[in-house]
């Protein structure tokens, strides 16, 4: 495989064993016949490995953590990134739903306000009809708050009560 | 139309107050707003440092002198006057309206900086659903030959907590730039505060069901999966051995004060404002008791789980850092795969020094040192942020995890910021001139709008800086200013034996002996020996913290560095901006009434009481 790498015709000849360890570990040397026996560059070796770790680690059957070059550190991969940001889907999905949250509660604030203003509306008449004829003298405090401008409105509002509904 | 004393529950309805669905509703407020994001960074690690299980002792004598007395008095407070903190102190005494007025500052500057911790925990949880976290690789550097330096030379948490969360700069004065991630995050915050506080505590009772009982659910599984963990058990035994020499150290008992005050959120004027609403008969003693022992119940509860996961995370470190020496040792000595394992790790390591001690030497190799690992006691974010995501790493299905653990730190702090809120909310309403010119969800919108616009500060490069600053100053020397005011207001101005009354008329019993000896003596004692020793301790050295400097020799080790006098300055009046308006109103209702010297409607109304107030419609003028 070393001659694949560096594209030369070269020869692997002689296995010398030196140096044995517990560990299964080697030296090379890369000899080019070509050019009558001499080593080729370290610089050119490394930079044939770096070009094909992944073929010779695949043929040891081994990976970058367990076959290890000393003195070559392997090109990392950078870590997989989305083209949009995961947490900026998830975000907008949060977001989304807070905004929708809150346009639903000012609406439902608003209708019930209209409705509180029509129901006391009706309640105060309803007490007013119950007290005495002469209304004038019974209103509660809150019924004149609310209904400023309509003081006599008893007659008019016997139809209020009645559409109301 | 008479006001019957025999039909109170009409009452509230007339009165047109708002008024809790059901008294569960408002215990859990109560608990809600106690129980936060104290419980589950800041006792655990004050459990650690002070010696375990020895710790307990001093917490719950100061549950029972100071925590529950000062709780007990600000609910009978709320509940017998039914406003918020300007009025109730208003009426007690005109010159007493400071305590009222300072307790709303303070509230409003604790909501500011509370939120954008929040945003923090909001930018993790929405982190949390990448395959894998973010914060367990480092980025690469540019030529893409090796990780980035800064992530490399700290670790992969770190770097995400400081760079790509806060994109932190090395000094104060530093303000950066706006960090616009965090601007979406704390916008989102916002967001939700007010859609939960739109209309008071209509809303928050409705969402307070949610936010107070989930953090229970979540610290149960992790309880439960945390005892599963390797070194869980080393974790916790860490934690609650009692070493009782600790309590020889007074430094010991005066945070155990401050924890339990702090932690049951006296002071704001939330839980004035929450027991406001409550209906006049109410058994606001009982209530008192039920939330401060919970509280502390929550916090040992929330202990167990985080030692377990820290048990966790130091074991695995130590395997971690004997790995790395085994690798180095096989690799210099030529051995074998799996001829040093752990366990024989220590007879290796002795047989090698021995018999080669110059090539033991060159290897530099770490000492690993379990008790280190154990040692390295966080508290605060970086508990949460650093070291608990480094455990979730660690574990199996870690997104899950990671997910589960945001969402429950969440709604710890957003219980707490409903009482924030509420402390700000309900005395603005009670001010007849706003109440009737804008509706409710209005005032609420203007005030998160306010609250955000202001908050944008903390997104700065130097906002985590700042929000130290807010927390040790703003949130802690005017609360203990306030408490004092508020328990000796009650029991030399009021009168106690008024309040006894009061309280009899609500609850149905006279308060006991032990109520009137701590709200007569013992609880304003002790608030005064914790603000002295307080005090003292922050002027024995020059204010520093902690930067975080990229450049700095000791990287990664955080550089320590002193205020310079402008921060200094904004730091003492954060302090004493809510501390003055006590004597400031008490000063112009004097000159006031010097001025009108006949003027009867200045004397403190002899003729106010809690049966008064609750057939009271009129609020009393000024």
């Amino acid at each position: 495989f070393i001659a694949f790498s560096t594209n030369k015709g070269i020869l692997i000849s002689n296995v010398l064993l030196c140096n044995v360890t517990d560990r299964v570990s080697f030296w090379f040397v890369v000899t080019d016949s070509s050019k009558n026996v001499t080593t080729i560059p370290g610089s050119e070796v490394e930079a044939a490995i770096r070009l094909n770790r992944n073929r010779i680690n695949s043929a040891f059957l081994l990976s970058d953590k367990t076959l290890q070059f000393l003195k070559i550190t392997s090109t990392l991969s950078p870590p997989v990134e989305p083209s949009t940001p995961v947490w900026l889907i998830v975000f907008g999905v949060v977001l989304c739903l807070i905004v929708a949250g809150i346009v639903f509660l000012v609406v439902a604030g608003i209708q019930q306000r209209k409705k509180n203003k029509e129901s006391t509306e009706r309640e105060n008449l309803e007490e007013k009809g119950e007290v005495t004829v002469t209304v004038e003298n019974g209103i509660p405090c809150e019924a004149l708050d609310l209904k400023a401008g309509h003081i006599n409105g008893v007659f008019a509002a016997d139809d209020e009560r009645f559409t109301s509904l | 139309m008479s006001k019957d004393l025999s039909v109170p529950p009409e009452i509230p309805k007339e009165d047109g107050r708002p008024k809790w669905d059901n008294k569960f509703q408002y215990i859990l407020s109560c608990i809600g707003f106690a129980v936060g994001l104290g419980n589950v960074w800041r006792f655990p690690y004050l459990c650690q440092i002070h010696g375990g299980g020895a710790f307990l002792i001093p917490y719950f004598i100061a549950l029972l002198f100071e925590g529950i007395p000062l709780l007990h008095l600000e609910l009978a407070l709320g509940q017998c006057l039914r406003k918020g903190s300007i009025g109730a102190w208003n009426t007690i005494s005109p010159y007493l309206g400071g305590v009222g007025v300072g307790s709303w500052m303070v509230s409003v500057l604790v909501s500011l900086y509370y939120n954008t911790v929040l945003t923090w925990v909001m930018w993790y949880f929405i982190n949390s659903f990448q395959e894998p976290l973010p914060w367990s690789v480092c980025p690469l550097n540019e030529n893409r030959t090796g990780l980035n330096e800064e992530c490399y030379e700290s670790t992969a948490v770190n770097y995400f907590w400081y760079r790509k969360t806060l994109n932190i700069t090395p000094d104060v004065t530093e303000s950066g730039t706006l960090q616009w991630w965090l601007i979406l995050c704390l916008a989102t915050c916002w967001a939700i505060v007010y859609l939960c506080t739109i209309r008071g505590i209509e809303t928050t009772g409705k969402a307070i069901y949610v936010t107070a009982i989930f953090p229970y659910l979540v610290l149960t599984v992790f309880l439960i999966h945390g005892l599963t963990l390797p070194g869980a058990t080393d974790g916790l035994a860490y934690l609650f051995t009692p070493n009782l020499n600790t309590l020889k150290n007074p430094r010991v008992w005066l945070d155990a004060a401050t924890q339990i005050f702090f932690s049951l959120s006296l002071a704001f004027g939330g839980l004035i404002a929450f027991s406001s609403y409550n209906p006049p008969k109410n058994d606001c003693e009982k209530d008192a008791v039920t939330v401060a022992v919970v509280n502390s119940m929550t916090s040992l509860y929330a202990s167990i789980p985080v030692f377990s996961v820290l048990g966790f995370k130091a074991t695995t470190g130590y395997w971690d850092c004997l790995d790395r020496n085994i690798i180095s040792i096989i690799n210099e000595f030529d051995l074998p795969e799996e001829s040093i394992m752990r366990q024989n790790y220590t007879a290796w390591i002795n047989f090698l020094n021995s018999s080669y001690p110059e090539k033991i030497a060159g290897l530099k190799l770490k000492s690993c040192d379990f008790q280190e690992f154990l040692d390295q006691s966080v508290s605060g974010t970086g508990l949460a942020f650093i070291t608990f995501t480094q455990a979730i790493i660690l574990m199996p299905g870690s997104q899950a995890w990671a997910i589960l653990f945001f969402i429950m730190l969440f709604s710890l702090g957003l219980s707490s910021m409903f009482g924030n809120i509420e402390g700000v909310f309900t005395p603005l309403l009670e001010l007849q001139s706003i109440s009737k010119s804008i509706p409710k969800e209005l005032l609420s919108g203007i005030i998160c709008l306010i609250c955000f616009l202001i908050a944008l500060c903390f997104t700065l490069g130097s906002g985590s800086y700042w929000i130290d600053i807010f927390d040790s100053y703003a949130g802690s020397l005017p609360l203990l200013v306030i408490a004092f005011f508020e328990v000796i207001g009650v029991a030399y101005v009021y009168k106690i034996k008024r309040f006894s009354k009061d309280v009899k008329w609500m609850t149905g019993r006279k308060p006991n002996l032990y109520w009137q000896i701590t709200w007569r003596f013992i609880s304003p004692l002790l608030l005064l020996i914790v603000f002295v020793a307080f005090v003292t301790l922050q002027i024995q050295k020059p204010p520093s913290y902690t930067a975080w400097n990229p450049k700095y020799e000791g990287f990664p080790m955080k550089e320590e560095k002193v205020y310079p006098p402008w921060v200094l300055a904004i730091c003492v009046l954060l302090v004493v901006l809510p501390c003055v308006f006590v004597p400031l109103v008490a000063l112009f209702h004097l000159i006031k009434r010097m001025r009108r010297s006949k003027d009867p409607s200045l004397v403190p109304p002899e003729v106010f009481s809690c049966q008064g107030a609750s057939s009271n419609f009129s609020h009393p003028k000024e």
